[in-house]
């Protein structure tokens, strides 16, 4: 293995935090189980925005599906939270699989608009099949099973956190794996120049396909993973809000970047969880604030404090 | 059927007019605005306000929601759009959707979350039908007012892209930014005005249609994927694309929220994908253009 792919000590460090987090915080556990859920979505869509360079406003969509099919299976079949995971991955990378043809020609805006559209589509789906998903009130009475058959889901979310932090971190490993195999490196040179990758002999097409195939199902397994917590799934996992938050969650963190996702869902979350408490209601206000003068300084300087005084 | 047309083509041009400034912009800049909404939200409430709590009529508030949305689009222009033409369009897209969500919280704030109600004066409230059965066309008088005004817009917009000289400085301009430059022509100037006319238009769109929309502080939100699907569809080259698309966009709505309410946006949505799929540049580009 290369030298980037070794494993450095902080990073050992950071994961033994994250584990030992849900016991040493025992009280804030629902909330490290919300972060690791944000944290393994801004990574989904770090491999499409920013391995890729696809702007995408609909990720929530596969959110979505992973939360519903995850939500559905368990109340309609069986209860098992791994096997639920394995649905929930598997619907959303079908879903990917699907909507990856869509994104492949045209320019950025038209690549916003169909994203845009899919997820819209599929939220106008969950409102209109109210037989099957509730709709309008949500997918209620999801109870899940205990995990491993041992261990059930407790109130204060200690199981829960463990879980989606193993989730994260068995995901983030081949994630990484990816990004740093040629097949990866090949997808940065698409998104530095998609003509001179071409040129190159890069199957561009089919490296899109795949790799948006691949982050649909991350971005499924982040949802099943919240609807296996909180047993409850609902028409708001589709909004757009929900697309354009995790925009900013990696962006916060850094794009291009596997860990920019997991450091942006820590200071969101935070930061929401601060805001919301001070102005429930208005607390959109300041995330847009915040997005007009990050991008107005500039995002790159953000994660780089040592440029924040230079002009 | 003739009815539903015609509230279709109302709709429609409401929308074009709600569009047009963003296919310009977006066309000239190369800028996905996903803002637009919150300028045709301010004129929106321009009007409300003003008549709710001056008793200002209607016809005098119209220009007032022009000029506040025009304004408030040159500032922002200046201070803060400009910066960010050379950025990717990530930058764009978060910066944009930042504005939307401080404009959302802020009406939100200060107005209140309830949906506004407009009051039509009352010689736009009346409606006129004509002929019989499945072939009665009713036509509401407020909606004639948006087709005429609309019309005439259209016409006019036309008629200054088309003839005269701003409108081939800035068709020079959204062709070839730097020949343009080049050529003496102060690209800076007409990147303001043009946008801050969008956003003007856009503010008075959202005035008239503050009755057949509804006006509520996620406006900007609710209806940004309809413009978008104006301009994505329509193409940046020309008015009479975005025109055409905003005309379909508008019928299909009403049409296919009468016929299969069941349905409802589904459809909408799922003609957008499949024309941008068949047609990732949108239906009407002439061909040769910068894309």
């Amino acid at each position: 293995m290369n030298v980037a792919g070794r494993w450095r000590w902080w990073e050992l460090l950071l994961w033994a935090l994250a584990f030992a987090a849900p016991f040493g915080l025992a009280g804030h556990a629902l909330i490290i189980n919300e972060i690791a859920i944000v944290a393994l979505f801004a990574l989904s869509l770090d491999l499409i925005l920013g391995y890729t360079g696809i702007v995408s406003l609909g990720h929530a969509a596969f959110f979505g599906m992973g939360a519903y099919s995850a939500a559905l299976f368990a109340k309609l079949v069986m209860p098992d939270p791994l096997v639920g995971l394995a649905v929930g991955i598997a619907a959303a990378t079908a879903l990917g699989a699907v909507c990856s043809v869509t994104i492949l020609r045209g320019t950025d805006l038209t690549r916003l608009m169909v994203t845009l559209g899919v997820g819209l589509i599929l939220m106008e789906l969950a409102n209109k099949l109210d037989w099957l998903t509730g709709g309008a009130d949500g997918l209620q009475g999801v109870v899940m099973g205990p995990l491993l058959g041992r261990f059930a889901f407790d109130l204060s979310g200690q199981v829960a956190a463990v879980y989606s932090v193993t989730v994260l971190l068995v995901l983030f490993v081949l994630a990484r794996r990816l990004v740093q195999s040629p097949f990866g490196a090949t997808l940065k040179a698409i998104r530095d120049n998609r003509l001179r990758a071409m040129a190159i002999g890069i199957p561009v097409g089919q490296r899109l396909v795949v790799v948006y195939t691949v982050a649909a199902g991350a971005a499924g397994a982040a949802g099943a993973l919240l609807a296996q917590t909180t047993g409850f799934a609902s028409l708001d996992l589709f909004e757009f809000h929900r697309s354009a938050d995790v925009m900013l969650v990696l962006v916060i963190g850094g794009v291009g970047w596997l860990y920019g996702g997991i450091a942006g869902a820590v200071v969101f979350k935070l930061m929401q969880d601060a805001l919301s408490s001070i102005t429930p209601q208005y607390w959109t206000f300041w995330i847009g604030l915040f997005l007009v003068v990050l991008v107005s300084v500039g995002r790159e300087r953000l994660v780089r404090p040592w440029t924040w005084w230079r002009p | 059927m003739l009815t539903l047309l015609f509230d279709g083509i109302a709709y429609g041009m409401l929308l074009f007019i709600l569009a047009v400034g963003l296919a310009v912009t977006m066309g000239l800049m190369n800028f996905i605005n996903l803002a637009h909404g919150a300028f045709a939200m301010v004129g929106g409430y321009i009007t409300i306000l003003l008549m709710q709590r001056q008793g200002v009529p209607f016809l005098v508030c119209l220009p007032l929601a022009f000029a506040g949305a025009a304004a408030l689009g040159a500032v922002l222009e200046r201070t803060l759009y400009r910066r960010l033409y050379h950025k990717p369009h990530l930058d764009q897209v978060l910066f944009s959707i930042g504005l939307t969500f401080m404009a959302v919280a802020s009406v939100d704030y200060f107005v209140g979350s309830t949906q506004q109600i407009l009051q039509l004066p009352l010689w736009l409230k009346g409606r006129t039908e004509w002929g019989e059965g499945a072939w009665m066309l009713g036509m509401g008088h407020y909606r004639l007012f948006i087709i005429a005004v609309c019309a005439a817009l259209t016409v006019a917009l036309q008629y200054v892209l088309a003839r005269t000289r701003f409108g081939s400085r800035l068709r020079a301009s959204v062709d070839d930014q730097r020949v343009a430059a080049g050529l003496g022509i102060n690209v800076n100037v007409v990147f303001l005005s043009t946008f801050a006319v969008g956003s003007g238009l856009a503010g008075l769109g959202g005035a008239l249609g503050a009755d057949v929309l509804g006006m509520d502080p996620t406006f900007p939100l609710k209806f940004m994927i309809y413009f978008l699907i104006v301009v994505a569809v329509g193409g940046t080259s020309s008015i009479t694309g975005p025109l055409l698309a905003a005309l379909m966009l508008g019928i299909a709505d009403v049409a296919g929220k009468y016929y299969i309410p069941k349905l409802g946006a589904f459809i909408v949505y799922s003609l957008m994908i499949a024309i941008l799929v068949w047609r990732p540049q949108g239906l009407f580009v002439r061909q040769g253009g910068k894309a």
